[in-house]
């Protein structure tokens, strides 16, 4: 049931935002960056946390998640730290991912030569 | 609409030529495939949420970690095949192909960063690759820290359980 629901969840974000691409003039840098914001607003109040419940991992791949898990991790240090922990937990959920893009990027960059 | 009135006043013909230019352009044209486009990226980024989900079960079955864990696992595991295809270079068509479908699940992310690195790299190691690496993907970064920023501020003074 997981399988189908992150099936729908993230064909529904991609066909949103390839909806948005094509009737506006924005780019995929705007719609990525809209996406962003829109992921730290949806789990302002937890929401998000409830759609990764019910669709499992296709609700952690769409940009939208990024969002999520800056805000998450900074409400999360909160809890202990106070206001102070709003800065300290930013990146402690989303450190893997662009840990790991940095890593890829710069190793296969000196191993690659560029196409085209 | 002004150049073509502009023409009529003088030339009775050239506005006959102008409409049949028109018709045939248009037909033409190719034709703007909006649903086609939408589907794709539906059944694209409907895959890559699959695969992300299905990466998921399989670690959780085979070596016993737990959810959070494998959903760690499985980022790095499409972030790595999706930097890794760009460096090979079948990435870009793959883009062309299902458009959003690619751009918006965090392949999206790995790629921009990836094909920067590559595209900067012979300006150099510091103002070069360094200095480029973040030039498409330091957007979503910055936005997502300033908006979870904002928001974050406005619900740990709402207060309540967080």
């Amino acid at each position: 049931m997981l399988l189908i629901n992150s099936f729908l969840f993230c064909g529904l974000i991609c066909m949103i935002a390839q909806i948005i691409l094509d009737n506006t003039k924005l780019t995929p840098g705007h719609i990525t960056s809209l996406f962003v914001v829109f992921g730290a607003f949806l789990d302002s109040f937890s929401f998000y946390d409830k759609i990764i419940k019910v669709v499992g991992g296709g609700a952690l791949v769409p940009i939208t998640s990024f969002g999520h898990s800056l805000i998450h991790g900074a409400l999360a240090k909160t809890n202990e730290y106070g206001i102070l922990g709003i800065l300290m937990g930013m990146f402690d959920l989303t450190a893997t991912g662009i840990t790991a893009a940095i890593i890829f990027a710069f190793l296969f960059s000196l191993v690659f030569k560029p196409k085209n | 609409m002004y150049e073509i009135k502009k023409i009529g006043k003088t030339k009775n013909g050239d506005i006959m030529k102008n409409e049949k230019y028109e018709r045939i352009a248009k037909d033409h044209q190719a034709p703007n495939p909006r649903l086609k486009n939408a589907i794709i990226a539906f059944i694209a980024g409907g895959m890559i949420g699959l695969l992300g989900e299905g990466i998921i079960e399989l670690i959780c079955y085979y070596a016993h970690m737990s959810r959070s864990s494998a959903g760690t696992i499985m980022i790095v595991i499409l972030i790595f095949i999706a930097s890794l295809s760009t460096a090979l270079g079948f990435f870009d068509k793959l883009v062309t192909k299902f458009k959003c479908g690619l751009l918006i699940p965090i392949t999206g992310f790995a790629h921009s960063m990836t094909s920067a690195a590559l595209d900067y790299r012979k300006e150099g190691p510091i103002y070069g690759l360094g200095a480029n690496i973040f030039k498409l993907a330091g957007s979503v970064i910055l936005y997502g820290i300033i908006a979870a920023w904002f928001f974050g501020m406005i619900r740990f003074f709402l207060g309540g359980k967080i």
